[in-house]
Protein backbone atom coordinates (compact mmCIF):
# COMPACT_ATOMS: atom_id res chain seq x y z
CA UNK A 1 0.00 0.00 0.00
CA UNK A 2 1.30 3.42 -0.92
CA UNK A 3 0.79 5.98 1.81
CA UNK A 4 2.36 8.99 0.14
CA UNK A 5 2.81 9.70 -3.52
CA UNK A 6 4.60 12.63 -5.06
CA UNK A 7 3.95 13.09 -8.72
CA UNK A 8 6.31 15.36 -10.67
CA UNK A 9 6.66 17.91 -7.90
CA UNK A 10 8.55 21.10 -8.70
CA UNK A 11 9.30 24.10 -6.55
CA UNK A 12 11.09 27.36 -7.27
CA UNK A 13 12.49 30.10 -5.08
CA UNK A 14 13.04 33.26 -7.08
CA UNK A 15 14.21 31.42 -10.18
CA UNK A 16 16.14 28.80 -8.24
CA UNK A 17 14.69 25.39 -8.99
CA UNK A 18 14.80 23.78 -5.56
CA UNK A 19 12.84 20.75 -6.72
CA UNK A 20 12.58 19.62 -10.29
CA UNK A 21 10.02 17.02 -11.32
CA UNK A 22 10.44 14.83 -8.31
CA UNK A 23 8.28 11.70 -8.15
CA UNK A 24 8.34 9.35 -5.20
CA UNK A 25 6.19 6.66 -3.74
CA UNK A 26 6.42 5.79 -0.07
CA UNK A 27 5.01 2.49 1.12
CA UNK A 28 3.06 2.05 4.29
CA UNK A 29 5.20 1.17 7.32
CA UNK A 30 8.54 1.48 5.60
CA UNK A 31 11.52 3.46 6.73
CA UNK A 32 12.45 5.59 3.77
CA UNK A 33 15.61 7.67 3.52
CA UNK A 34 16.22 10.82 1.52
CA UNK A 35 19.83 11.77 0.98
CA UNK A 36 21.71 14.28 -1.09
CA UNK A 37 24.26 17.07 -0.80
CA UNK A 38 23.56 20.38 0.94
CA UNK A 39 20.96 22.41 -0.89
CA UNK A 40 19.67 19.41 -2.81
CA UNK A 41 16.09 20.15 -1.84
CA UNK A 42 15.50 17.59 0.92
CA UNK A 43 14.06 20.00 3.46
CA UNK A 44 12.07 21.71 0.73
CA UNK A 45 10.49 18.36 -0.03
CA UNK A 46 9.43 18.03 3.61
CA UNK A 47 8.10 21.57 3.60
CA UNK A 48 5.98 20.73 0.60
CA UNK A 49 4.64 17.53 2.08
CA UNK A 50 3.67 19.36 5.26
CA UNK A 51 2.00 22.23 3.45
CA UNK A 52 4.44 24.99 4.33
CA UNK A 53 4.91 25.53 0.61
CA UNK A 54 2.47 24.78 -2.16
CA UNK A 55 4.40 23.23 -5.05
CA UNK A 56 4.29 25.17 -8.29
CA UNK A 57 3.83 21.93 -10.23
CA UNK A 58 2.85 18.39 -9.49
CA UNK A 59 0.54 16.49 -7.23
CA UNK A 60 0.84 15.29 -3.70
CA UNK A 61 -1.31 12.36 -2.63
CA UNK A 62 -1.64 11.19 0.95
CA UNK A 63 -3.59 7.95 1.29
CA UNK A 64 -4.94 8.61 -2.16
CA UNK A 65 -6.17 12.10 -1.34
CA UNK A 66 -4.72 15.14 -3.06
CA UNK A 67 -3.25 17.44 -0.42
CA UNK A 68 -1.44 20.22 -2.24
CA UNK A 69 -2.75 23.53 -1.02
CA UNK A 70 -3.98 22.07 2.25
CA UNK A 71 -3.01 24.17 5.26
CA UNK A 72 -0.14 22.82 7.40
CA UNK A 73 -2.35 22.32 10.46
CA UNK A 74 -4.89 20.37 8.45
CA UNK A 75 -2.15 18.19 7.00
CA UNK A 76 -0.93 17.57 10.53
CA UNK A 77 -4.44 16.57 11.59
CA UNK A 78 -4.60 14.15 8.66
CA UNK A 79 -1.71 12.32 10.25
CA UNK A 80 1.55 13.71 8.89
CA UNK A 81 3.91 14.75 11.66
CA UNK A 82 7.45 16.08 11.38
CA UNK A 83 10.58 17.26 13.07
CA UNK A 84 12.72 20.16 11.94
CA UNK A 85 16.33 20.33 10.81
CA UNK A 86 16.83 23.54 12.77
CA UNK A 87 15.10 22.38 15.93
CA UNK A 88 11.81 24.15 16.52
CA UNK A 89 10.76 23.42 20.05
CA UNK A 90 8.60 25.58 22.28
CA UNK A 91 11.71 26.73 24.12
CA UNK A 92 10.18 28.50 27.08
CA UNK A 93 7.69 25.77 27.82
CA UNK A 94 8.28 22.60 29.76
CA UNK A 95 9.28 19.36 28.10
CA UNK A 96 5.92 17.98 29.15
CA UNK A 97 4.02 20.90 27.65
CA UNK A 98 5.87 20.49 24.38
CA UNK A 99 4.52 16.99 24.05
CA UNK A 100 1.10 17.98 25.34
CA UNK A 101 0.90 20.59 22.61
CA UNK A 102 1.75 17.82 20.19
CA UNK A 103 -1.57 16.23 21.17
CA UNK A 104 -3.46 19.27 19.91
CA UNK A 105 -4.37 17.72 16.58
CA UNK A 106 -5.99 14.67 18.15
CA UNK A 107 -8.06 16.50 20.77
CA UNK A 108 -11.01 18.82 20.45
CA UNK A 109 -11.96 20.86 23.49
CA UNK A 110 -12.41 24.48 22.53
CA UNK A 111 -12.44 27.81 24.28
CA UNK A 112 -15.57 27.44 26.37
CA UNK A 113 -14.85 23.88 27.36
CA UNK A 114 -11.42 25.02 28.53
CA UNK A 115 -12.45 28.18 30.33
CA UNK A 116 -15.40 26.59 32.07
CA UNK A 117 -13.56 23.35 32.76
CA UNK A 118 -16.31 21.28 31.14
CA UNK A 119 -16.12 17.49 31.44
CA UNK A 120 -14.91 17.05 27.85
CA UNK A 121 -11.96 19.30 28.58
CA UNK A 122 -11.14 17.58 31.85
CA UNK A 123 -11.38 14.16 30.26
CA UNK A 124 -9.13 15.23 27.43
CA UNK A 125 -6.60 16.71 29.83
CA UNK A 126 -6.28 13.33 31.50
CA UNK A 127 -5.84 11.68 28.12
CA UNK A 128 -3.29 14.28 27.01
CA UNK A 129 -1.23 14.04 30.16
CA UNK A 130 -1.23 10.28 30.05
CA UNK A 131 -0.24 10.20 26.41
CA UNK A 132 2.50 12.78 26.87
CA UNK A 133 3.98 10.98 29.85
CA UNK A 134 4.01 7.68 28.01
CA UNK A 135 5.78 9.23 25.05
CA UNK A 136 8.33 10.86 27.32
CA UNK A 137 9.00 7.50 28.89
CA UNK A 138 9.40 6.01 25.44
CA UNK A 139 12.05 8.52 24.40
CA UNK A 140 13.65 8.63 27.83
CA UNK A 141 12.89 12.20 28.83
CA UNK A 142 10.32 11.52 31.50
CA UNK A 143 12.66 12.55 34.31
CA UNK A 144 13.16 15.92 32.64
CA UNK A 145 9.51 16.63 32.02
CA UNK A 146 9.43 19.84 34.06
CA UNK A 147 12.54 21.35 32.51
CA UNK A 148 12.33 24.07 29.91
CA UNK A 149 12.78 22.58 26.47
CA UNK A 150 15.74 24.83 25.72
CA UNK A 151 17.59 23.59 28.79
CA UNK A 152 17.90 20.15 27.24
CA UNK A 153 21.06 18.94 25.57
CA UNK A 154 21.06 19.02 21.80
CA UNK A 155 20.44 15.33 21.33
CA UNK A 156 17.65 15.41 23.86
CA UNK A 157 16.01 18.26 22.02
CA UNK A 158 16.00 16.21 18.85
CA UNK A 159 14.38 13.33 20.67
CA UNK A 160 11.83 15.65 22.23
CA UNK A 161 10.86 16.78 18.75
CA UNK A 162 10.24 13.16 17.86
CA UNK A 163 8.04 12.69 20.93
CA UNK A 164 6.08 15.79 20.07
CA UNK A 165 5.58 14.55 16.53
CA UNK A 166 4.39 11.16 17.78
CA UNK A 167 1.85 12.83 20.07
CA UNK A 168 -0.14 13.63 16.95
CA UNK A 169 -0.84 9.92 16.45
CA UNK A 170 0.51 10.24 12.93
CA UNK A 171 0.60 7.57 10.30
CA UNK A 172 3.52 9.24 8.55
CA UNK A 173 6.47 10.86 10.32
CA UNK A 174 9.05 13.01 8.57
CA UNK A 175 12.37 13.34 10.39
CA UNK A 176 14.69 16.05 9.10
CA UNK A 177 18.25 15.09 10.10
CA UNK A 178 17.26 13.50 13.41
CA UNK A 179 20.84 12.49 14.14
CA UNK A 180 22.46 15.85 13.47
CA UNK A 181 24.71 16.89 16.34
CA UNK A 182 24.44 13.56 18.11
CA UNK A 183 27.43 11.50 19.20
CA UNK A 184 27.84 7.93 17.91
CA UNK A 185 26.26 6.39 20.96
CA UNK A 186 23.24 8.70 20.78
CA UNK A 187 22.93 7.86 17.10
CA UNK A 188 22.94 4.19 17.89
CA UNK A 189 20.09 4.72 20.34
CA UNK A 190 18.27 6.89 17.83
CA UNK A 191 18.37 4.11 15.25
CA UNK A 192 16.94 1.71 17.76
CA UNK A 193 14.25 4.22 18.67
CA UNK A 194 13.27 4.82 15.05
CA UNK A 195 12.95 1.11 14.40
CA UNK A 196 11.06 0.62 17.60
CA UNK A 197 8.49 3.30 16.92
CA UNK A 198 7.94 2.00 13.41
CA UNK A 199 7.44 -1.56 14.68
CA UNK A 200 5.38 -0.73 17.75
CA UNK A 201 3.29 2.10 16.39
CA UNK A 202 3.08 0.80 12.82
CA UNK A 203 4.20 4.09 11.36
CA UNK A 204 5.72 5.08 8.10
CA UNK A 205 8.94 7.02 8.54
CA UNK A 206 10.70 9.22 6.03
CA UNK A 207 14.01 10.61 7.15
CA UNK A 208 16.62 12.95 5.78
CA UNK A 209 20.09 12.22 7.05
CA UNK A 210 23.68 12.94 6.15
CA UNK A 211 25.09 10.10 8.19
CA UNK A 212 25.43 7.31 5.62
CA UNK A 213 25.95 4.66 8.26
CA UNK A 214 22.64 5.57 9.89
CA UNK A 215 20.76 5.78 6.60
CA UNK A 216 22.09 2.58 5.08
CA UNK A 217 21.46 0.77 8.34
CA UNK A 218 17.84 1.50 8.99
CA UNK A 219 16.29 2.57 5.71
CA UNK A 220 14.59 -0.03 3.59
CA UNK A 221 14.56 2.24 0.59
CA UNK A 222 16.37 5.43 -0.25
CA UNK A 223 15.97 8.27 -2.72
CA UNK A 224 18.87 10.50 -3.71
CA UNK A 225 18.36 14.15 -4.57
CA UNK A 226 20.87 16.34 -6.30
CA UNK A 227 20.19 19.94 -7.33
CA UNK A 228 16.49 19.35 -6.90
CA UNK A 229 16.40 16.25 -9.06
CA UNK A 230 15.91 12.71 -8.00
CA UNK A 231 18.89 10.86 -9.38
CA UNK A 232 18.25 7.42 -7.92
CA UNK A 233 16.04 5.42 -5.66
CA UNK A 234 15.79 1.88 -4.37
CA UNK A 235 17.31 -0.35 -1.72
CA UNK A 236 20.45 0.85 0.10
CA UNK A 237 22.53 -1.72 -1.76
CA UNK A 238 21.29 -0.56 -5.12
CA UNK A 239 21.69 3.13 -4.36
CA UNK A 240 25.16 2.65 -2.90
CA UNK A 241 26.38 1.19 -6.14
CA UNK A 242 24.67 3.60 -8.48
CA UNK A 243 27.40 5.27 -10.55
CA UNK A 244 25.61 8.61 -10.68
CA UNK A 245 25.14 8.63 -6.91
CA UNK A 246 28.77 7.77 -6.30
CA UNK A 247 29.89 10.51 -8.62
CA UNK A 248 27.66 13.29 -7.35
CA UNK A 249 27.37 12.47 -3.69
CA UNK A 250 28.97 9.46 -2.10
CA UNK A 251 32.20 9.80 -4.02
CA UNK A 252 33.12 13.01 -2.28
CA UNK A 253 32.90 12.05 1.37
CA UNK A 254 31.82 8.50 2.10
CA UNK B 1 -20.53 46.39 50.76
CA UNK B 2 -18.36 49.39 49.96
CA UNK B 3 -19.83 51.36 52.80
CA UNK B 4 -18.70 48.55 55.04
CA UNK B 5 -15.22 48.49 53.54
CA UNK B 6 -15.03 52.27 53.73
CA UNK B 7 -15.16 52.06 57.51
CA UNK B 8 -11.79 50.41 57.47
CA UNK B 9 -10.07 51.73 54.39
CA UNK B 10 -9.37 55.32 53.62
CA UNK B 11 -11.30 56.59 50.60
CA UNK B 12 -8.05 57.44 48.86
CA UNK B 13 -6.75 53.88 49.13
CA UNK B 14 -10.10 52.50 48.10
CA UNK B 15 -9.85 54.57 44.96
CA UNK B 16 -6.37 53.25 44.23
CA UNK B 17 -7.49 49.70 44.85
CA UNK B 18 -10.27 50.17 42.32
CA UNK B 19 -7.81 51.47 39.74
CA UNK B 20 -5.51 48.55 40.44
CA UNK B 21 -8.39 46.14 39.87
CA UNK B 22 -9.42 47.76 36.61
CA UNK B 23 -5.84 47.76 35.40
CA UNK B 24 -5.42 44.10 36.30
CA UNK B 25 -8.47 43.21 34.20
CA UNK B 26 -7.22 45.15 31.19
CA UNK B 27 -3.62 44.01 31.55
CA UNK B 28 -4.71 40.37 31.74
CA UNK B 29 -6.49 40.94 28.44
CA UNK B 30 -3.38 42.34 26.83
CA UNK B 31 -1.31 39.60 28.42
CA UNK B 32 -3.39 37.10 26.51
CA UNK B 33 -2.63 38.83 23.21
CA UNK B 34 0.96 39.93 23.74
CA UNK B 35 2.30 37.95 26.67
CA UNK B 36 0.81 34.57 25.90
CA UNK B 37 0.24 34.56 22.16
CA UNK B 38 3.20 36.82 21.40
CA UNK B 39 1.32 39.31 19.21
CA UNK B 40 2.64 42.76 20.03
CA UNK B 41 -0.40 45.00 20.43
CA UNK B 42 0.19 48.65 21.25
CA UNK B 43 -3.38 49.79 20.99
CA UNK B 44 -5.08 48.30 23.98
CA UNK B 45 -6.46 51.69 25.03
CA UNK B 46 -8.50 51.63 21.82
CA UNK B 47 -10.43 48.63 23.11
CA UNK B 48 -10.68 50.25 26.50
CA UNK B 49 -12.30 53.34 25.01
CA UNK B 50 -14.75 51.26 22.97
CA UNK B 51 -15.84 49.56 26.17
CA UNK B 52 -15.95 52.81 28.10
CA UNK B 53 -18.03 54.75 25.60
CA UNK B 54 -20.37 51.92 24.75
CA UNK B 55 -21.10 51.16 28.39
CA UNK B 56 -21.42 54.83 29.32
CA UNK B 57 -23.79 55.66 26.49
CA UNK B 58 -25.96 52.67 27.30
CA UNK B 59 -26.12 53.67 30.95
CA UNK B 60 -26.83 57.30 30.18
CA UNK B 61 -29.38 56.87 27.42
CA UNK B 62 -31.04 53.55 28.09
CA UNK B 63 -30.85 53.30 31.82
CA UNK B 64 -29.78 49.67 31.45
CA UNK B 65 -28.62 47.59 34.42
CA UNK B 66 -24.95 48.10 35.16
CA UNK B 67 -23.79 44.60 34.32
CA UNK B 68 -25.56 44.76 30.96
CA UNK B 69 -23.91 48.07 30.14
CA UNK B 70 -20.38 46.87 30.89
CA UNK B 71 -21.02 43.56 29.14
CA UNK B 72 -22.19 45.44 26.07
CA UNK B 73 -19.04 47.55 26.22
CA UNK B 74 -16.86 44.49 26.49
CA UNK B 75 -18.75 42.83 23.64
CA UNK B 76 -18.28 45.91 21.47
CA UNK B 77 -14.54 45.88 22.15
CA UNK B 78 -14.43 42.13 21.49
CA UNK B 79 -16.12 42.53 18.10
CA UNK B 80 -13.54 45.10 17.14
CA UNK B 81 -10.81 42.84 18.44
CA UNK B 82 -12.19 40.10 16.23
CA UNK B 83 -12.31 42.37 13.18
CA UNK B 84 -8.87 43.86 13.84
CA UNK B 85 -7.58 40.36 14.48
CA UNK B 86 -8.30 39.18 10.97
CA UNK B 87 -6.10 41.48 8.86
CA UNK B 88 -3.40 41.78 11.47
CA UNK B 89 -2.80 38.07 11.46
CA UNK B 90 -0.63 38.23 8.44
CA UNK B 91 1.57 40.71 10.19
CA UNK B 92 3.96 40.23 13.01
CA UNK B 93 6.35 42.16 15.17
CA UNK B 94 6.75 45.80 14.26
CA UNK B 95 4.10 45.76 11.54
CA UNK B 96 1.47 44.51 13.92
CA UNK B 97 2.54 47.09 16.50
CA UNK B 98 2.10 49.85 13.92
CA UNK B 99 -1.33 48.63 12.86
CA UNK B 100 -2.56 48.39 16.44
CA UNK B 101 -1.26 51.89 17.22
CA UNK B 102 -3.05 53.12 14.12
CA UNK B 103 -6.24 51.38 15.11
CA UNK B 104 -6.28 52.92 18.58
CA UNK B 105 -5.57 56.32 17.08
CA UNK B 106 -8.47 55.96 14.63
CA UNK B 107 -10.78 55.03 17.47
CA UNK B 108 -9.60 58.05 19.46
CA UNK B 109 -10.15 60.40 16.54
CA UNK B 110 -13.52 58.81 15.94
CA UNK B 111 -14.63 59.60 19.50
CA UNK B 112 -13.25 63.12 19.15
CA UNK B 113 -15.87 63.60 16.46
CA UNK B 114 -18.60 61.38 17.80
CA UNK B 115 -21.66 63.46 18.64
CA UNK B 116 -23.34 61.03 21.09
CA UNK B 117 -20.01 60.75 22.89
CA UNK B 118 -19.77 64.50 23.42
CA UNK B 119 -16.92 64.90 20.93
CA UNK B 120 -13.76 66.41 22.42
CA UNK B 121 -15.62 67.46 25.56
CA UNK B 122 -16.40 63.85 26.38
CA UNK B 123 -19.21 62.33 28.35
CA UNK B 124 -20.09 63.38 31.85
CA UNK B 125 -22.64 62.42 34.44
CA UNK B 126 -22.00 58.72 34.02
CA UNK B 127 -23.51 57.00 37.06
CA UNK B 128 -20.86 55.76 39.45
CA UNK B 129 -21.86 52.12 39.59
CA UNK B 130 -18.36 50.76 39.80
CA UNK B 131 -17.32 49.99 43.33
CA UNK B 132 -14.59 48.12 45.11
CA UNK B 133 -16.56 44.91 45.59
CA UNK B 134 -17.71 44.69 41.97
CA UNK B 135 -14.26 45.38 40.56
CA UNK B 136 -12.52 42.84 42.73
CA UNK B 137 -15.18 40.23 42.23
CA UNK B 138 -14.63 40.61 38.50
CA UNK B 139 -10.86 40.53 39.01
CA UNK B 140 -11.13 37.21 40.82
CA UNK B 141 -13.42 35.71 38.21
CA UNK B 142 -11.17 36.93 35.39
CA UNK B 143 -8.07 35.50 37.06
CA UNK B 144 -9.72 32.13 37.61
CA UNK B 145 -11.07 31.86 34.08
CA UNK B 146 -7.78 33.11 32.67
CA UNK B 147 -5.85 30.48 34.61
CA UNK B 148 -8.25 27.78 33.46
CA UNK B 149 -7.75 28.91 29.90
CA UNK B 150 -3.96 29.04 30.07
CA UNK B 151 -3.62 25.55 31.50
CA UNK B 152 -5.88 24.00 28.93
CA UNK B 153 -5.44 22.69 25.42
CA UNK B 154 -6.42 26.08 24.00
CA UNK B 155 -4.10 28.03 26.30
CA UNK B 156 -1.14 25.82 25.52
CA UNK B 157 -1.75 26.33 21.83
CA UNK B 158 -1.59 30.10 22.37
CA UNK B 159 1.78 29.73 24.10
CA UNK B 160 2.88 27.49 21.25
CA UNK B 161 2.16 30.26 18.74
CA UNK B 162 4.31 32.66 20.73
CA UNK B 163 7.13 30.16 20.94
CA UNK B 164 7.18 28.91 17.36
CA UNK B 165 4.42 29.43 14.89
CA UNK B 166 5.58 26.91 12.32
CA UNK B 167 6.03 24.21 14.93
CA UNK B 168 2.61 25.08 16.32
CA UNK B 169 1.06 24.47 12.91
CA UNK B 170 2.90 21.19 12.61
CA UNK B 171 1.09 20.13 15.79
CA UNK B 172 -2.26 20.74 14.13
CA UNK B 173 -2.89 24.17 15.61
CA UNK B 174 -4.91 26.50 13.42
CA UNK B 175 -2.78 29.50 14.30
CA UNK B 176 -5.01 31.97 12.49
CA UNK B 177 -8.05 30.97 14.49
CA UNK B 178 -6.16 30.96 17.74
CA UNK B 179 -4.74 34.43 17.18
CA UNK B 180 -8.19 35.78 16.42
CA UNK B 181 -9.41 34.12 19.59
CA UNK B 182 -6.65 35.75 21.63
CA UNK B 183 -7.44 39.15 20.12
CA UNK B 184 -11.15 38.75 20.74
CA UNK B 185 -10.87 37.65 24.35
CA UNK B 186 -8.07 40.12 25.07
CA UNK B 187 -10.09 43.04 23.72
CA UNK B 188 -13.14 41.85 25.61
CA UNK B 189 -11.19 42.31 28.82
CA UNK B 190 -9.89 45.67 27.62
CA UNK B 191 -13.46 46.78 26.98
CA UNK B 192 -14.62 45.39 30.30
CA UNK B 193 -11.99 47.47 32.08
CA UNK B 194 -13.04 50.48 30.04
CA UNK B 195 -16.68 50.09 31.07
CA UNK B 196 -15.73 49.84 34.74
CA UNK B 197 -13.46 52.85 34.38
CA UNK B 198 -16.21 54.96 32.82
CA UNK B 199 -18.61 54.08 35.61
CA UNK B 200 -16.11 55.07 38.23
CA UNK B 201 -14.92 58.35 36.78
CA UNK B 202 -18.30 60.10 36.14
CA UNK B 203 -16.53 61.62 33.19
CA UNK B 204 -14.58 60.32 30.20
CA UNK B 205 -13.08 61.96 27.18
CA UNK B 206 -11.02 60.67 24.24
CA UNK B 207 -7.74 61.85 25.73
CA UNK B 208 -8.11 59.29 28.52
CA UNK B 209 -7.47 56.57 25.99
CA UNK B 210 -4.47 57.81 24.04
CA UNK B 211 -1.23 56.15 23.08
CA UNK B 212 0.24 56.68 26.55
CA UNK B 213 -2.56 54.64 28.07
CA UNK B 214 -1.83 51.78 25.68
CA UNK B 215 1.84 51.91 26.61
CA UNK B 216 0.99 52.02 30.29
CA UNK B 217 -1.01 48.79 30.01
CA UNK B 218 1.66 47.19 27.85
CA UNK B 219 4.25 48.11 30.47
CA UNK B 220 2.28 46.24 33.12
CA UNK B 221 2.49 43.08 31.08
CA UNK B 222 6.14 43.55 30.20
CA UNK B 223 7.21 44.54 33.70
CA UNK B 224 5.43 41.69 35.41
CA UNK B 225 6.36 39.03 32.94
CA UNK B 226 4.97 38.16 29.55
CA UNK B 227 2.50 35.33 29.70
CA UNK B 228 2.42 35.11 33.46
CA UNK B 229 -0.81 35.81 35.34
CA UNK B 230 0.90 36.56 38.69
CA UNK B 231 3.42 38.66 36.79
CA UNK B 232 0.77 40.70 35.04
CA UNK B 233 -1.07 41.26 38.30
CA UNK B 234 2.15 42.40 39.96
CA UNK B 235 2.93 44.69 37.02
CA UNK B 236 -0.52 46.26 37.24
CA UNK B 237 -0.13 46.80 40.98
CA UNK B 238 3.32 48.38 40.71
CA UNK B 239 2.50 50.63 37.80
CA UNK B 240 -0.76 51.80 39.31
CA UNK B 241 0.87 52.55 42.64
CA UNK B 242 4.07 54.13 41.37
CA UNK B 243 2.61 57.40 40.04
CA UNK B 244 0.49 57.73 43.20
CA UNK B 245 3.32 57.11 45.63
CA UNK B 246 5.97 59.12 43.87
CA UNK B 247 4.98 62.51 42.62
CA UNK B 248 8.20 62.63 40.68
CA UNK B 249 7.10 59.55 38.78
CA UNK B 250 3.84 61.17 37.80
CA UNK B 251 5.63 64.19 36.43
CA UNK B 252 8.28 62.28 34.55
CA UNK B 253 6.12 59.39 33.53
CA UNK B 254 7.75 58.86 30.13
CA UNK B 255 11.21 59.00 31.59
CA UNK B 256 10.21 56.64 34.37
CA UNK B 257 8.71 54.07 32.04
CA UNK B 258 11.58 54.27 29.60
CA UNK B 259 14.20 53.96 32.33
CA UNK B 260 12.31 51.16 33.99
CA UNK B 261 12.11 49.17 30.79
CA UNK B 262 15.82 49.61 30.10
CA UNK B 263 16.74 48.42 33.59
CA UNK B 264 14.31 45.56 33.25
CA UNK B 265 15.73 44.47 29.90
CA UNK B 266 19.17 44.35 31.45
CA UNK B 267 18.38 42.48 34.65
CA UNK B 268 15.20 40.55 33.97
CA UNK B 269 14.54 40.39 30.24
CA UNK B 270 11.52 38.16 30.83
CA UNK B 271 9.88 40.48 33.33
CA UNK B 272 9.83 40.34 37.11
CA UNK B 273 7.91 37.09 37.21
CA UNK B 274 8.62 36.10 33.63
CA UNK B 275 7.10 32.72 32.89
CA UNK B 276 6.14 32.11 36.46
CA UNK B 277 2.90 30.25 36.27
CA UNK B 278 0.47 29.64 39.11
CA UNK B 279 0.40 26.05 38.04
CA UNK B 280 4.19 25.62 38.17
CA UNK B 281 4.35 27.23 41.58
CA UNK B 282 1.76 24.80 42.82
CA UNK B 283 3.68 21.91 41.37
CA UNK B 284 7.05 23.02 42.73
CA UNK B 285 5.63 23.62 46.13
CA UNK B 286 3.93 20.25 46.00
CA UNK B 287 7.15 18.53 45.02
CA UNK B 288 9.20 20.07 47.80
CA UNK B 289 6.88 18.79 50.48
N1 LIG C 1 12.32 29.76 1.63
C1 LIG C 1 13.32 29.74 0.76
N2 LIG C 1 13.60 30.84 0.04
C2 LIG C 1 14.60 30.83 -0.87
N3 LIG C 1 15.37 29.78 -1.13
C3 LIG C 1 15.14 28.65 -0.45
C4 LIG C 1 14.11 28.57 0.53
N4 LIG C 1 14.11 27.32 1.04
C5 LIG C 1 15.10 26.66 0.41
N5 LIG C 1 15.73 27.44 -0.48
C6 LIG C 1 16.81 27.04 -1.37
O1 LIG C 1 16.42 25.84 -1.98
C7 LIG C 1 17.52 24.98 -2.08
C8 LIG C 1 17.20 23.67 -1.40
O2 LIG C 1 17.18 23.91 -0.01
P1 LIG C 1 16.88 22.77 1.04
O3 LIG C 1 16.86 23.41 2.36
O4 LIG C 1 15.69 22.02 0.62
O5 LIG C 1 18.16 21.84 0.93
P2 LIG C 1 18.55 20.58 1.77
O6 LIG C 1 18.68 19.46 0.81
O7 LIG C 1 17.64 20.39 2.90
O8 LIG C 1 19.98 20.98 2.28
P3 LIG C 1 20.70 20.70 3.68
O9 LIG C 1 21.32 19.36 3.58
O10 LIG C 1 21.73 21.76 3.77
O11 LIG C 1 19.68 20.80 4.73
C9 LIG C 1 18.71 25.68 -1.48
O12 LIG C 1 19.45 26.27 -2.52
C10 LIG C 1 18.08 26.73 -0.62
O13 LIG C 1 18.90 27.86 -0.51
MG1 LIG D 1 17.76 20.45 4.88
Amino acid sequence: MIILEMDKISQEFGGLRALDNVSLKINEQEIFGIIGPNGAGKTTLFNIITGIYVPIEGDLLFKGQRINGTAPYDIARMGIARTFQNIRLFDKLSVLDNVRIGCHGVTHSGFWASVLGLPISRKEEVFILDRAEKLLQLIGLYEKRYEYANNLAYGEQRRLEIARALALEPSLVLLDEPGAGMNPQEKEELMKLIRQIRDDLHLTIVLVEHDMNLVMNICERIAVLNYGRKIADGTPAKVKNDPQVIQSYLGAGA
Amino acid sequence: MDAFIAQYIDAYYLRIMIFIGINIIMALGLNLITGVTGQLSMGHAGFMSLGAYTAAIISLHYDAPFFLAILAGAAMAASFGFIIGIPTLRLDGDDLAMVTIGFAEIIRVFFLNFEPGGKAVGLSGIPQYTDFATVWLIVIVVIILNAKLLYSRVGRSLFAIRENEIAAQSCGINTTRMKILAFTVGSFLGGLGGGLYAHYMYYINPQDFGFMKSIEILNMVVLGGMGSIPGTVLGAVILTLAPEMLRIVAEYRLLFYGGMLVILMIFRPNGLLGDVRIYDLKKRWGKKR
